[in-house]
């Protein structure tokens, strides 16, 4: 009886154990955030240092966008024209093709895509920073890393999310124009007539630059605050970097479940 | 205790009362140091003491938990952010391992301090920065990235990094571990020439006792979070604590023990 009790109560404090150590890395994650707000205005006169991320963190994700849009948007055509055919309305094809990429899978996968390879070597570039003391050697050389080198990364990866958003629907949307128009014979008119007809640029589009924006800015944390509080080893860094990229990932899923809920449900 | 902080006294740091510990393990327990100004000051103590750690808390990068720093005056874990920056300009500090910009060349990582704390024409940057290469005989690598020095090397970068704003004050951390007996030589002129030409004060945290005593105004010896010994390297040498002795001898036995806290040896062994 007493080893049950003893049971449950050590089960008990490890529940309450690691929720505390989750509220404090919360709690550390929000700190973070705002420190990272307040070293935003020292960023105008230095708009050098947001170009360069710029290049690291979108130019370089752009290869990967591209090719994951394109292969996304053929499936898109040739699903989308197997479901419409039946119902004898393909040429409403563009329309499928448009408003899914443009409201839903541009942003989600985009993001996703994002957390991986712009994310990923975000949180360990900071988290080996962290290791070899460049932190600390930059503040005892009077600098500031939050405002040299965490906020210029912030604003390029809420910068960069969107654009990349838009280059995979405009991808994807062309994939789908080759299955669907190139190889299986939907009207060419139809497919872009169609298309913007349905898609409203307030409702539809707006809605998916807000969403990737909102992506962009929460990846972009989550992947900045794993490296910066890494534990600083190459175990730690390697930990955190896998650490960012499933939480970003997940958060990402969720916010998306969020936002479309609310959106939907004013329309 | 009279604690002397005036902008005008004879010591640039002085340490008072200073007690820090991380986690349970008491790392300084009311510890007293001064360190004058435009002299050479060594510390050593063994391993795992707390060098860095005192490096750390007189940068301001550590909060002490008890007892005071100032530097030129100033508490530096009472400054605002902004002053201890500004307070931070003029102290300059090589890393144990030289913590260089990885993504920066030899070059730019000397010229960043400048770069970002004054407004001089490129011209005058290049000049500044080939200059205190060359003093550190590194001149040629300008153009190497980080990764491509040897540990010696990224730490005689470091160094020319330290001084590029002429400091009022250096703090070494380890400059001669990893140095061959050439550059060893060499660095340890440096270190004294900067201090004696540019009037620094210097600070210098070490193991290597013969070089630091060479060159040194003034030792302490620190070991288990206390000063054991302090003074001249004359009066050090002729001292006799046993302290002292041990490790200006470097003898494996003695009060300073080379192993970190443990359980009994035997004991741990046979695994109770
Ligand atoms: N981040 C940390 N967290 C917990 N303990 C630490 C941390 N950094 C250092 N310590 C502990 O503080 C003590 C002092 O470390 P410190 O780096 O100051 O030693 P040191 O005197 O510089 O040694 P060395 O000569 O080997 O460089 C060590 O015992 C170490 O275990
Ligand atoms: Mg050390």
């Amino acid at each position: 009886m007493t080893s049950v009790l003893r049971v449950i109560a050590d089960l008990m404090s490890n529940v309450g154990q690691s929720g505390l150590h989750f509220f404090a890395r919360v709690g550390r994650s929000i700190q973070f955030l705002l420190t990272l707000f307040r070293a935003l205005p020292s960023l105008l006169p230095r708009p050098d240092l947001i170009i360069k991320q710029l290049y690291s963190v979108g130019v370089m994700t752009i290869v990967i966008v591209l090719v994951s849009g394109a292969f996304v948007g053929l499936v898109l055509g040739l699903q989308g024209y197997n479901v419409l055919v039946r119902f004898n309305s393909e040429s409403s094809l563009g329309t499928m093709v448009g408003l899914s990429l443009i409201r839903e899978l541009g942003p989600v996968i985009t993001a996703l895509l994002f957390a991986g390879r712009a994310g990923s070597s975000l949180t360990a570039e900071l988290g080996l920073m962290k290791a070899t003391e460049q932190f600390s050697s930059m503040e005892m050389m009077a600098v500031d890393p939050f405002k040299r080198v965490i906020a210029p990364r912030f604003i390029a990866g809420i910068i960069s999310m969107p654009l990349l958003a838009a280059i995979f629907s405009a991808v994807g949307i062309l994939g789908g124009y080759f299955v669907g128009v190139g190889l299986l014979g939907v009207d060419a008119g139809a497919f872009w007539s169609q298309m913007q007809n349905s898609v409203d640029f307030y409702e539809d589009f707006m809605n998916g630059v807000w969403k990737s924006i909102a992506f962009g800015f929460t990846s972009t944390w989550i992947a900045l605050y794993q490296g910066y509080d890494a534990v600083p080893t190459a175990e730690g860094v390697s930990r955190a970097t896998t650490q960012g990229v499933v939480n970003a990932s997940l958060v990402v899923l969720a916010l998306n479940f969020i936002i479309t809920a609310l959106t939907l449900e004013t329309n | 205790m009279s604690v002397t902080t005036d902008e005008n006294s004879a010591s640039l740091i002085s340490v008072r009362q200073l007690s820090f510990r991380r986690g349970d393990k008491v790392i300084f327990d009311n510890v007293d140091m001064d360190f004058q100004r435009g002299k050479i000051t060594v510390i050593l103590g063994p391993s795992g003491t707390g060098k860095t750690t005192l490096l750390k808390l007189i940068g301001a990068q550590l909060d002490p938990d008890q007892g005071t720093i100032h530097v030129d005056g100033q508490d530096v874990h009472k400054l605002p952010q902004s002053e201890l920056y500004e307070l931070r300009k003029r102290m300059g500090m090589l890393f144990q391992t030289g913590a260089l910009l990885t993504d920066l060349t030899v070059f730019e990582n000397v010229a960043y301090p400048l770069r970002e704390h004054t407004k001089l024409p490129e011209r005058m940057i290049r000049y500044l920065v080939l200059m205190k290469l060359q003093a550190v005989g590194l001149r040629g690598a300008a153009g190497l990235m980080p990764s491509e020095l040897s540990g010696g090397m990224a730490r005689r970068v470091a160094l020319a990094r330290a001084i590029a704003l002429d400091p009022m004050m250096i703090m070494y951390d380890e400059p001669f571990s990893g140095q061959d007996p050439l550059s060893m030589g060499v660095l340890v002129k440096l270190i004294k020439d900067l201090n004696d030409t540019l009037g620094l004060t210097s600070l210098i945290v070490t193991h290597d006792v013969r070089e630091a005593s060479s060159i040194a105004d003034y030792l302490y010896l620190i070991a288990d979070g206390q000063v054991i010994d302090q003074g001249t390297p004359e009066n050090l040498a002729k001292s006799d604590t046993r302290w002292t002795r041990q490790f200006l001898d470097g003898l494996p036995d003695g009060p300073v023990s080379f192993h970190y806290p443990a359980p009994d040896y035997m004991q741990d062994l046979i695994g109770q």
